[in-house]
């Protein structure tokens, strides 16, 4: 079986706080359309590698190459642009204003790079792009809400979805089920993943609730101590001694 | 472009003003043309505003475009109206894109006081160069216009007054555009505009430079109306505390509100003036305390407020 060439590609990426190394040896390939679950117990490193990826963290050494461009030493603002997006462990939106200013920011964002943002904002295409959004994000009853007194369930999807209105080939989540009930989790990540299945994004997240990496994913990375200690299907992940061990913490 | 209310209001409105003041005495005519050549100012403090941003030191900017009408007059014999305005605007704007390289980097306190840190260098440059006027400043020959010299100063008045529509209507189009709606989110989460694809560095360096065009123009016609100019009324700390002050009386909610304050803060000075020649910072002070706590969206949010009420 022939593949296609990997979407991004990443090369003995390795990154030092002082002492305390964050991620070490990391070499992956991710291949276009893949849904990859990161797991790892706290401090592994999981929230450093989306961080390395889309260009907040510098790594100490190493690559990373997404569609054929070196993205090591670019911001987070050009790594936007090549094509890669994120949402946050805590969502970041912009809390003093409605969820659909929000998204109506990020869409004009995307759509008038350059002199074009010197353009009028107002459209009736951008407000239908903005209204399709919060439809395919279920989003539509909190329209006009000031996010502040929404809860985190509601702002982690406005996160996800400010993300994905740039149409980026690589979505990466940074546990985006923290801070959402038990009973909600399944019903979250159903509108997610469904709203992404449409667009064939490639997705990595990071999540600590096994149910939902068996039920979503099609391939796990679990770290430790920054390093990657496996690399597979889920059903293999799981059953591994060193995941039982090292992430999910059970001693045989 | 025009559609918009806002602008509808200022195109008529300031059409109607330049009629009324054909009528108007002189010294109402003067404190308009006092009162709108600062709101310029008032107009680019308020694009830096909205963004979370004070600047204490547009003095700066004000005095820069001021400065610069009495030199090309001095030096060069430039009496034309708009080559003057045109080059204070521009001093004043190539200045601030250049000092914008520092300052996008500064938020909150750093920022307003670096602002203020800069001014003084420039107050303290020209009150201790005697070329440069010194403490005394200049006198500014009257203006020409298309090399008329007016006989009053009511083509001087029209002038100012259009100056300042145009101003209004471009900042107006100018915060509707996406980069002009970078308020709030550069104020609630920079990380997050840099995540959606830009730069906040970049937002904050052009609405400076706008700031420091505006600042400059208002300077120059502020000096032209005066027909002087002088480091105290100019490019003191005090001058910029005091466009801050109109700042907030105004209230960030419209582009017609630097000017409503403008107006009412030169009124305010002028009659506390007469009223108590020996307490009128308190009279002045003591409206802004009012204002702070019974309308802190400024003179606007009443005049929006009365607006909601009657339709
Ligand atoms: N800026 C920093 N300075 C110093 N050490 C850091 C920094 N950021 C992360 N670290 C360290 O790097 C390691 C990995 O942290 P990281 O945030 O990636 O963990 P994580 O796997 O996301 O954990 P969690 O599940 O708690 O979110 C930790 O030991 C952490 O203390
Ligand atoms: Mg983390």
């Amino acid at each position: 079986m022939t593949r296609a060439a990997p979407i991004i590609e990443i090369r003995d990426l390795l990154k030092t706080f002082g002492a305390v190394v964050a991620a070490k040896d990391i070499n992956i390939d991710i291949s276009r359309g893949e849904i990859v679950g990161i797991i790892g117990a706290n401090g592994a490193g999981k929230t450093c590698f989306v961080n390395m990826v889309t260009g907040y963290l510098s790594p100490t050494s190493g690559s990373i190459t997404f569609e054929g461009v070196e993205l090591v030493g670019k911001g987070p603002r050009e790594v936007t642009h090549a094509g890669i997006s994120r949402s946050f462990q805590v969502s970041q939106v912009f809390h003093s204003m409605t969820v659909a200013e929000n998204l109506r920011i990020a869409l004009a964002i995307a759509e008038n790079r350059g002199v074009n943002a010197l353009r009028i904002m107002e459209s009736d295409a951008l407000e239908a792009k903005c209204n399709d959004v919060l439809k395919r994000y279920k989003l539509e009853d909190y329209r006009d809400m000031t996010v502040s007194v929404l809860s985190q369930g509601i702002r982690k999807l406005l996160d996800i979805a400010m993300a994905v209105v740039s149409e980026p080939r690589i979505l990466l989540l940074d546990e985006p089920t923290s801070g959402i009930s038990v009973e909600e989790k399944f019903d979250f990540m159903d509108v997610v993943m469904g709203a992404l299945k449409e667009d064939n994004v490639t997705v990595l997240f990071v999540e600590h609730d096994m149910e939902i990496v068996e039920r979503y994913v099609s391939r796990v990375l679990a770290f430790y101590q920054g390093e990657i200690i496996a690399d597979m299907s889920p059903d293999k992940a799981l059953a591994d001694d060193k995941v039982q061990e090292f992430v999910i913490g059970k001693r045989h | 472009m025009l559609r918009d209310t806002t602008s509808k209001v200022v195109l008529f409105g300031g059409i109607a003003i330049i009629l009324l003041g054909a009528m108007m005495p002189n010294w109402i005519v003067n404190q308009l043309m006092f009162g709108f050549s600062r709101a310029l100012a008032i107009l680019g403090l308020l694009v830096l505003w909205r963004t979370g941003l004070v600047s204490f030191g547009h003095a700066f900017y004000f005095g820069l475009g001021a400065y610069t009408v009495a030199i090309v007059d001095i030096q060069l014999g430039v009496t034309d109206v708009f080559i003057r305005l045109l080059g204070g605007a521009m001093i004043a704007g190539f200045a601030g894109f250049v000092i914008g390289f520092i300052m996008r980097n500064y938020r909150d306190i750093f920022f307003a006081m670096l602002n203020t840190a800069i001014s003084m260098v420039l107050y303290g440059i020209i009150v201790k160069t005697e070329s440069l006027g010194s403490t005394d400043g200049f006198a500014i020959s009257l203006p020409t216009i298309f090399g008329i010299a007016p006989e009053t100063k009511y083509p001087l008045f029209v002038i100012i007054t259009m100056i300042a529509m145009i101003s209004a209507l471009a900042v107006n189009f100018y915060l509707k555009t996406t980069v002009g709606r970078l308020t709030t989110p550069i104020r609630d989460n920079e990380i997050r505009v840099e995540y959606l694809g830009f730069s906040v560095a970049h937002a904050i360096h052009l609405k400076y430079t706008i700031s420091a065009v505006l600042a400059g123009g208002a300077g120059a016609l502020m000096a032209m109306s005066l027909g002087q100019v002088d480091p105290d009324s100019m490019i003191n700390w005090t001058v910029s505390g005091e466009l801050v002050f109109i700042t907030i009386l105004s209230g960030p909610g419209n582009v017609i509100a630097p000017f409503i304050g403008s107006l009412v803060f030169e009124v305010l000075r002028t009659y506390a003036f007469e009223l108590a020649p020996q307490a009128w910072q308190l009279i002045v002070g003591a409206t802004f305390l009012t204002i702070i706590f019974f309308l802190p969206g400024g003179i606007w949010s009443l005049i929006a407020k009365l607006g909601r009420k009657n339709s």
